[in-house]
């Protein structure tokens, strides 16, 4: 929990890893080029304070992350969301074991989610059932830029896709979470191209669909998709922290998101260890759309509440004491939720 | 950005040719010519013709096919001077670096290059990025004029025409762009249109969704410029300033930068946003 100016917010971090990047744990070189593109993330984004040395950055250990989250980082609840990058390294990249185990540990602090690859056929499946029992899933993490032997990426509205789905619905796991990567399949679309999430979203109406980095660097197909889609929301991983050096950006993204899909479906995240949720939550509390985006309505204290933790604690039945709760906003289902609000010169128009 | 020795005079003017030529490869995606976000790593020239170029990207995973479009448009540039004899062009440190580098150097074309993951050609990409380019250069046109004319209605955008439009970088980048889709330049256009001149049943909306494509246009276009300073040190010498979507932060690297708030008139300081 995080309190300032006599306000309480319960804080979810809602995209957390445990990852193993040491040079033991890399198979070939774009494992090594995947964790230096996550550190040039962590370096570019962080304020100076806050960036880890290099060394520091390759793994972190269940210990570091507990203090990080929950002593240092105001988190009341975290949930794993691991990508696994078998093709890069040895063991994975998201460490399964020591991260479920850490969940096991502290089942009040931590949800483990795990991954599929409809890639993998019957037996994916077989290891689905299996691995929701393991770890009684109400989630999973899905990758759809992951290398599998000659393939290097999968579409949601891939045939076999739709067993793994329907056999989520049979599971009960219902939170998908979906982050776009470059995509290379099919080579000669936008590799970043979201519209598979539109079909799935459309055919499995019972599951909701969070899409991570709130669709960047496709931010605009994301908005238009996800108005129209009751069951999308949107993850804020790797969009906090521009909050930071680009926080005109950064308002801008919140108020797009704001006025497309409203302040229900918006999720708070750190992507730890790409950054760390201490100073994201203090400068997200103390942020303000600028005054001269009048596009944008100011952003108000219950909507902070519900990004930073309530709007994942209610996907997620976490509990959360009974004076941190809100309702949910009087906004429509599907279209602008805000549009009275929402724009320059509409103000005229009322 | 790195030149090779020799004659000065020549080779300064070779390489200088060669520059201008890379001048027309863009990113599509942030649509931009490579120079101008200093992906031109270095350029080696000689007085026999030999023509030698190394580009660099963000990351390691940038999209491989914005990746080959760039690198495959910057051999076409450099293949089409005079003077050239023998034209390399690499791709350094990317994932599909390998892969992209043989396919230049055979000229094995995209299909050639990529085999089964290539389906028929970038055409149809590259179309998409056109439109997504004009869209945010539409909406930067009538957002400024909205910001000029406060009292100004949104529904009456969509009688804006072209020549209701003041003259500046925004409307001449918007004409740019309505040449690059094919769109009529004449100044009775309508301006709010999509690709196909087709203008939209609710106006207010139209404009949010172009809203939203600028500024994801914008907030890429500087993420990657930092990010390539980040993985390139000194790299930020080879970059040219982005007025659209520029912050205070980005005058650290940028001594031309004039920070928003120094800016009195409302027209000026939409010009650098």
């Amino acid at each position: 929990m995080y309190s300032k100016d006599g306000e309480s917010y319960f804080i979810v971090d809602a995209h957390i890893a445990l990852w193993d990047a040491r040079p033991e744990n890399i198979r070939n070189v774009q494992g090594q080029q995947f964790i230096d593109c996550f550190y040039d993330y962590h370096a570019n984004l962080s304020p100076e304070s806050e960036v880890w040395t290099k060394e520091a950055y390759l793994y972190q250990g269940g210990e570091r992350l507990m203090k990080d989250l929950f002593e240092d980082g105001y988190v009341d609840h975290a949930i794993f969301q691991p990508a696994h990058l078998g093709e890069f390294y040895h063991r994975g990249f998201g460490q399964t074991d020591e991260a479920s185990a850490l969940a096991a540990q502290h089942p009040d602090k931590l949800t483990y989610n795990h991954n599929f690859d409809p890639r993998n056929g019957e037996a994916g499946l077989d290891q689905l059932r299996a691995d929701a029992e393991r770890f009684g899933l109400k989630g999973v993490k899905l990758y759809t830029a992951e290398w599998h032997g000659d393939s290097r990426g999968w579409r949601l509205d891939d045939p076999m896709a739709y067993r793994y789905f329907e056999l989520c619905r049979e599971l009960g796991i219902t939170n998908i979470h979906i982050h776009k990567g470059p995509t290379i399949r099919p080579l000669d679309r936008d590799a970043f191209d979201v519209a598979d999430v539109d079909h799935v979203a459309t055919d499995f109406t019972d599951l909701n669909f969070i899409v991570e980095h709130v669709g960047l660097p496709r931010l605009e197909d994301f908005c238009w998709i996800a108005t129209q889609e009751p069951n999308v929301h949107g993850g804020l991983a790797v969009a906090m922290p521009f909050i930071h050096t680009r926080p005109r950006y950064f308002a801008q993204i919140i108020g797009e998101l704001l006025y497309w899909i409203g302040e229900d479906r918006i999720q708070f995240s750190s992507d730890y260890a790409l950054w760390t949720p201490r100073w994201l939550v203090e400068q997200f509390v103390d942020f303000q759309i600028p005054e001269d985006l009048t596009e944008y309505a100011p952003l108000t204290t219950a909507q902070k509440k519900k990004i930073l933790g309530l709007n994942a604690a209610k996907m997620y039945d976490i509990e959360v004491p009974a004076e941190l709760r809100l309702p949910d906003a009087d906004e429509p289902e599907t279209g602008p939720r805000q549009p009275e609000a929402a724009d320059l010169g509409a103000m005229a128009a009322v | 950005m790195t030149l090779t020795a020799g004659p000065p005079t020549v080779v300064a003017r070779l390489a200088d040719d060669v520059r201008r030529a890379l001048d027309v490869v863009m990113d599509p995606e942030l649509d931009e010519p490579i120079t101008d976000l200093g992906f031109v790593r270095s350029v080696e020239v000689d007085e026999a013709g030999g023509v030698e170029v190394h580009l660099r990207l963000p990351t390691s995973f940038c999209s491989p096919n914005f990746a080959y479009l760039m690198s495959s448009d910057s051999k076409d540039a450099l293949t089409a001077l005079p003077w050239a004899a023998r034209v390399v062009v690499q791709l350094d440190d990317h994932h599909d670096s390998d892969k992209i580098n043989a396919g230049l150097a055979a000229d094995a074309g995209y299909r050639g290059t990529f085999g089964q993951e290539a389906e028929q050609d970038l055409e149809e990409l590259r179309e998409t990025f056109r439109r997504k380019a004009h869209t945010a250069a539409m909406e930067r046109c009538l957002t400024a004029l909205l910001r000029a004319e406060p009292d100004r209605d949104v529904e009456s955008l969509g009688d804006v025409r072209l020549s209701d439009l003041a003259p500046g970088q925004h409307t001449d980048a918007l004409v740019r762009r309505r040449e690059a889709v094919g769109l009529p330049l004449d100044g009775s256009s309508p301006v709010l249109v999509d690709h196909a001149g087709i203008p939209p049943d609710d106006v207010p909306m139209a404009l949010r969704r172009a809203r939203s494509t600028r500024i994801s246009i914008d907030g890429n276009a500087h993420f990657c410029r930092g990010l390539l300073r980040t993985r390139y040190p000194g790299s930020e010498e080879d970059q040219v300033h982005r007025a659209d979507g520029a912050e205070a932060a980005d005058e650290a690297y940028d001594p031309t930068f004039i920070a928003l708030t120094t800016l009195t008139t409302a027209q000026t300081k939409e010009t650098t946003r």
